[in-house]
């Protein structure tokens, strides 16, 4: 079995604070780290690997330093990484983003499963995995908590839905979205450090997957960032001790009528 | 296409070096010689490297010295697209409230650009539901109904949308960011080729069109306006609960239109098995108008009870943050943050816990936000709207009663 899972460096949010006065948050320092949710998806991956023999690829776009997010993988057990990185790539929205990872699941070929974390942090978009699912043309069951049977031929999963789970078989090749609470991603080991610092990660660029130059990168991208602005968020919030209890549920109930809660 | 920064007009005063969060901006401390001849001792450089081209550095630079460009894409026949359509979603062939959300919403976009409102909707039985969706204020209603409808599954539901899009030709295209719309409008727009903005807070028009979407991104931390400017339809997942639906009329007049789709159309490669509805608790947090959510500060998994005979009370549903469920404490779907879900409800009742930056992400567009902790110094309280210190076994069972007494009488 051939699995393919996508993963996103991100910015570590731990090196954010938020600033009492302005209430914005604050970076300190830059920090990189795997969007967490994939770190579930790879996990995911390698559980169905053991379970059914092949190998789990490891694929990321981004640029050159997200290389270190791949040597991760591997640490943990993943088999072969690719870096898709081209300055061309760069600027990409979830649509170009798909397009391009789509494209290199194309080049890699023959795969059965398809794993993406449910979400990057970052964006909190989760539409790159069922973007990938539509450039491929293949089925996608998206915010999956747990994968209930899989065989050569079929899977099925269960999904985190509001006020309940959907249980959806399908046919391989497909495209799932994992939810954290699907397993408990494994440490690195030792012998996988290892042999993350000797792995040779493939760079790939436009050519080598064959993308069409129209479709990646800012160029490529529908949608186009207009303007970002930080919202202060800083609050004048009233501070009740025990004593004062009376006047926090009075304050409590007011707003509540005020919303048309009561 | 490229970034740059114009060395005549950047003043090295380092703002975007802070706010960049790829480590991609250097400050370079020499002294340049420009072209013009004049002499900076300061100057950012942008590491062409590691910059994702993300934008965030553009509007900052308070002298424009920042230039980001984009190739305009081309696309036939945009002027063809006018109206405005929104998705009336269902679940298992019940209205959600997002759908009135979205129709009230699109009635004000469309209103402003002078076209159509129209609703779609998908499901088994459909009787009296366009009718329904006039009335809260859409022109036209799509109805497609089909046995196979009952339950949503990606494929037809996009197959359909997009033979609708295809025909209809609208210029702007809402869903809501639920699990359903997201997989749903993520799918299309991939197919479709065309911009599709995630869970957006904010909606409005300009003069010639384009819809403006605001979201929040890195958790609420930053907003950004994103725009579609060339392709359509303009495609975009709505938070719910931001916009309230308007007042239903039910003497408003509008046309149901009954589409028939091709049997191939509504083939799906996936099959819908069973549906198992989550019964921990009577509401789910994605649907509450208030939450009250669990921290650390309870101690062990029974102490939920509190907050379920809180929830009880006010209506609300129990939410958690991640230590309780990393701790089996309570089932994951409860989970609220950067790795559970991110909720803005109207209230939200944050007791036991500490208020980590991953917790303040997933809740702090809620609008009005009660905090009750023992520490005084917990960064909770900076978000809070109420704050009550205090040791919570004393404070909720209090604060029950008085509030029990208060809406019963």
């Amino acid at each position: 079995m051939k699995i393919i899972v996508c993963i996103k460096q991100v910015p570590d949010p731990e090196h954010a604070k938020m600033d009492a006065k302005s209430g914005t948050v604050v970076r300190e320092g830059v920090e990189l780290m795997i969007n967490p949710f994939d770190l579930y998806a790879v996990e995911e991956g390698l559980r169905l690997k053991e379970k059914m023999r092949g190998e789990v690829v490891a694929i990321s776009m981004g640029p050159p330093q997200a290389e270190e997010a791949l040597r991760e993988v591997i640490g943990m057990g993943v088999d072969q990484c690719i870096l898709l990185t081209s300055r061309d790539f760069a600027g990409a929205d979830t649509w170009a983003t798909s397009y391009t990872l789509a494209k290199a699941c194309q080049k890699i070929g023959d795969y059965d499963v398809i794993i993406c974390g449910k979400q990057a942090i970052d964006g909190d978009t989760a539409q790159v995995g069922p973007g990938i699912a539509a450039q491929l043309g293949i089925p996608q069951i998206t915010f999956v908590r747990k994968i209930d049977e899989i065989s050569e031929k079929n899977i099925k999963a269960e999904r985190l839905v509001e006020g309940g789970y959907e249980v959806i078989s399908s046919p391989l090749p497909i495209l799932i979205t994992v939810v954290k609470e699907i397993n408990e991603p494994r440490l690195p080991t030792l012998k996988g450090r290892l042999n993350a610092k000797k792995a040779e990660i493939a760079h790939w660029g436009p050519e080598e997957i064959a993308a069409d130059k129209d479709k990646i990168g800012i160029n490529g991208s529908p949608t186009k960032v207009d303007e970002i602005f930080t919202p202060d968020l800083s609050k004048d919030g009233k501070i009740f001790n025990i004593e004062q209890l009376d006047a926090a549920a009075e304050e409590i109930v007011k707003k509540q009528k005020e919303m048309g809660l009561i | 296409m490229g970034i740059k920064v114009i060395k005549e007009k950047c003043t090295g005063c380092g703002i975007c070096f802070k706010v960049c969060q790829y480590g991609a901006i250097t400050m370079a401390e020499k002294v340049h010689t420009l072209e013009n001849g004049k002499e900076v001792k300061r100057l950012a450089v942008i590491d062409l490297g590691k910059c994702t081209l993300c934008s965030e550095c553009v509007k900052p630079c308070p002298t424009s010295a920042i230039e980001l460009k984009a190739e305009a894409h081309k696309f036939e026949g945009k002027e063809n697209y006018k109206d405005v359509m929104v998705f009336a979603e269902q679940r298992r062939d019940e209205f959600e409230e997002a759908a009135f959300e979205l129709v009230g919403k699109g009635r004000e976009l469309a209103d402003k650009l002078g076209v159509n409102l129209y609703a779609l909707i998908l499901g088994k039985d459909l009787k009296g539901k366009g009718e329904k969706l006039i009335s809260y204020g859409a022109d036209k209603v799509i109805a497609i109904s089909d046995d196979s409808l009952f339950n949503f599954l990606p494929e037809p539901y996009t197959n359909i949308l997009i033979r609708i899009i295809k025909k209809y030709k609208p210029s702007i295209f809402l869903a809501p960011s639920t699990t359903q719309g997201r997989a749903l409008l993520s799918r299309a727009a991939g197919k479709i080729y065309t911009g599709l903005t995630a869970d957006c807070t904010g909606l409005d028009v300009d003069s010639s069109g384009n819809l403006l979407q605001t979201r929040p991104a890195f958790g609420g931390s930053i907003k950004a306006r994103i725009l579609t400017p060339n392709m359509r339809p303009q495609m975009a997942t709505v938070r719910p609960k931001v916009f309230k639906p308007l007042d239903r009329d039910p003497n408003r007049k509008g046309e149901i239109i009954e589409e028939k789709v091709p049997a191939d159309l509504l083939k799906s490669t996936t099959k819908f098995e069973k549906w198992i509805e989550d019964t921990t608790s009577a509401i789910s947090i994605e649907d509450a108008d208030i939450i009250i959510s669990g921290g650390r500060g309870l101690g062990c998994s029974d102490n939920f009870k509190i907050l379920f005979e809180l929830a009880e009370i006010l209506g609300g549903a129990v939410g958690a943050s991640r230590p309780t469920v990393d701790e089996g404490w309570i089932p994951y779907s409860h989970q609220v943050g950067q790795t559970g879900k991110t909720v803005g409800p109207k209230m939200y009742i944050a007791v036991g816990i500490s208020g980590a930056i991953q917790h303040l992400e997933g809740m702090r567009s809620s609008d009005f936000i009660i905090a009750i902790n023992k520490d005084p110094d917990a960064p909770i309280f900076k978000v809070a709207d109420v704050g009550i210190v205090g040791d919570l076994f004393e404070v909720v069972p209090l604060l029950k009663e008085k509030l029990k007494r208060a809406i019963n009488g």
